[in-house]
């Protein structure tokens, strides 16, 4: 499963390609430790939702609240100049993880994903996006990257024009250049939370540039997952957020270009975020602090800090690698022992621009009822409308059911899903 | 976390196989309701031909999960042909059994508890209906057993708003 030729650059430049001991690696993580009451194992399949954490991130948090914590920014005494320290290590560590220029300035914290895409919307949309201009969406977005951009179209009338999917669940390029023409903003997804097909964004951002757009690209399912840079990408704004890569909840992401950042106005207003406040006015705070009004989730940060080192030690590509294989395992044990009773809503196993989501249907059993039937198993699976109420309405079904794939699933999850699968097609017959 | 033979009574699948009562009724006579729930898409319409306050005839459409589904062709059965008053009835009694269960999980497992208001028949007086008393087991299932219920409720009381209006 080790990767092979030339190894993309990751993070810190460590050693890339090594193959994945998911089994062992699983002893980092006591919640998949746990045993159901008849001794049987959880099978974890929900990390698109939320990933589990290795007892370093939770070590990492627990060092901080029982050492070094205090406000940030503030206190002159050690213990508060130690907790500034750790925050703003960890901030330089996941900015360089995602191939930031300048890490220091260019990574705002924010609660989470949704947050940070509200914050371009709300800062860049309503300040800077020229009138009349256009924003550029896609019809398979989470809402997190569609509801801020409806806000902010009710509010000024922004147009909004979406790129549509392709019979093989990939975005359909063909409208590109006549769709982003006059558009000021173009909002993608790096990967689908639904369909699990990762989106080439070269073409799509070298059209937006070419038509004076910025792009912002929602990694929240790719960032954990795949080496991105965004400096090698060229994106504009990258939101993603901690939860989802072994982090804690309460923290997100956003990336975004330093003279953006500069330019952008404050969006929250309180603490932290100033340097001077009189009783007429405020003088701003500088980037990236500018942007995170009021105490932050400091323990938060240094965990997702902590997430980011523990994902650089196993190395990216070997987690890419990892779930690549065991993507295309688990579409071939569901093909195999299924057959047509599944429904794959997503690029085949053999597409190498998809990830280690897959969204099914399995004889008609409506989501809920499989999930449900898939619990007793012990199979964690999340059933429902994914966030993505538009793509469902294009796919023709109310919901699927997901299972979603780490660094931590082995073979025994997948044949785990697949035993499921069968005793709900016994009980539903 | 099992369990499972609770939610999914034989007569609940049965239900959900060969739903009672599916199809529509012409607009007027009949009125039409719709519940929705947007957590999880479930959708129940409910056609209603009252007459002389008796519920003469009742048609489920929509679509969801088996608990749903089967709650809406299992009501449709208890409540046609009888008044409305009964009808309503029913519906406290129906929601009183996943209301009393509600308060009892996570608690102490007692099932004790103030009895809700409107819950004039126990559990055991609801025929196959009681089948769905499994359901409180599964907290987040509640909302699917209970949805027709609410959209039915919803339909009396536009029924007697209207004669209220055009009584005056």
């Amino acid at each position: 499963m080790a990767a092979t030729g030339a190894p993309e650059r990751t993070g810190l430049g460590l050693e890339t390609g090594r193959a994945l001991d998911a089994a062992a690696l699983r002893r980092d993580f006591p919640l998949l430790e746990r045993r159901r009451s008849d001794g049987r194992r959880i099978t974890y399949l929900d990390s698109a939702a939320s990933s589990q954490h290795p007892r370093q991130v939770l070590e990492a948090m627990d060092h901080y609240y029982e050492t070094t914590h205090a406000n940030v920014h503030r206190g002159v005494y050690a213990i508060a100049e130690e907790a500034t320290r750790r925050y703003e290590a960890a901030r330089v560590r996941i900015g360089t993880f995602v191939g930031a220029r300048a890490p220091s300035r260019e990574i705002v914290f924010t609660k989470n994903a949704t947050e940070a895409l509200n914050l371009v919307a709300q800062s860049y949309g309503r300040r800077l996006l020229p009138e009349g201009k256009a924003v550029l969406l896609t019809e398979m977005e989470h809402h997190a990257n569609l509801v801020p951009w409806l806000m902010l179209s009710q509010e000024r009338g922004t147009p909004l024009r979406y790129l549509p999917l392709d019979e093989r669940y990939h975005l359909d390029l063909s409208r590109l250049d006549e769709l982003v023409d006059g558009a000021g903003i173009v909002a993608v997804s790096a990967m689908s939370n639904v369909l699990g097909t990762v989106n080439d964004l070269r073409p799509v951002i070298e059209a937006a540039h070419d038509a004076g757009a910025l792009v912002v690209v929602d990694g929240s399912q790719l960032v954990p997952h795949r080496v991105v840079d965004v400096t090698a990408l060229g994106a504009d704004f990258l939101a993603f957020t901690g939860h989802k890569m072994l982090g804690p909840t309460g923290i997100g992401v956003l990336w975004a270009r330093e003279e953006l950042l500069e330019e952008m106005p404050a969006w929250l207003g309180g603490g932290e975020m100033i340097r001077d406040v009189r009783l007429d006015g405020f003088t701003p705070n500088d980037i990236p602090w500018k942007f995170e009004a009021g105490t932050p989730p400091i323990a938060e940060a240094i965990g997702l800090g902590a997430a980011v080192e523990y994902l650089q030690a196993v190395g990216m590509e070997s987690i890419a690698a990892h779930e690549r294989a065991l993507t295309r395992r688990a579409l071939e044990v569901l093909d195999d022992r299924h057959g047509a009773d599944v429904t794959v809503y997503g690029p085949p196993a053999d597409d190498p621009n998809r990830g280690g989501v897959i969204s099914i249907g399995y004889r008609g059993i409506h989501p809920h009822d499989l999930a449900q039937v898939l619990d007793a198993e012990g199979v964690c699976v999340r059933a429902g409308h994914h966030c993505a109420k538009p793509l469902m309405r294009r796919l023709g079904v109310p919901a699927t059911a997901r299972a979603s794939l780490y660094l931590y699933n082995d073979d025994d999850d997948v044949l785990a899903l697949s035993d499921a699968l069968a005793k709900a097609g016994e009980l539903f017959g | 976390m099992s369990g499972l033979e609770d939610l999914y009574r034989e007569i609940i699948l049965d239900h959900y196989r060969s739903p009672r009562n599916r199809g529509e009724i012409e607009v007027p006579p009949a009125l039409r309701v719709e519940g929705f729930n947007p957590l999880c898409g479930d959708e129940v319409v409910v056609f209603l031909l009252v007459e002389d306050s008796i519920v003469r005839d009742i048609r489920i459409g929509g679509q969801g999960c088996s608990i749903s589904q089967s709650s809406a062709s299992m009501m449709s059965a208890a409540v046609k042909g009888r008044s409305v008053d009964e009808a309503r009835q029913l519906i406290s009694s129906f929601k009183a059994m996943m209301s009393i269960h509600e308060q009892s999980i996570g608690g102490d497992g007692t099932e004790s508890g103030p009895e809700p208001p409107g819950a004039t028949i126990p559990p055991e007086g609801l025929g196959e209906l009681a089948a769905l008393q499994g359901v409180v087991k599964f907290p987040v299932r509640i909302k699917c057993a209970t949805l027709s219920w609410n959209t039915l409720a919803q339909g009396l009381d536009e029924l007697s708003s209207q004669s209220a209006s055009s009584a005056s």
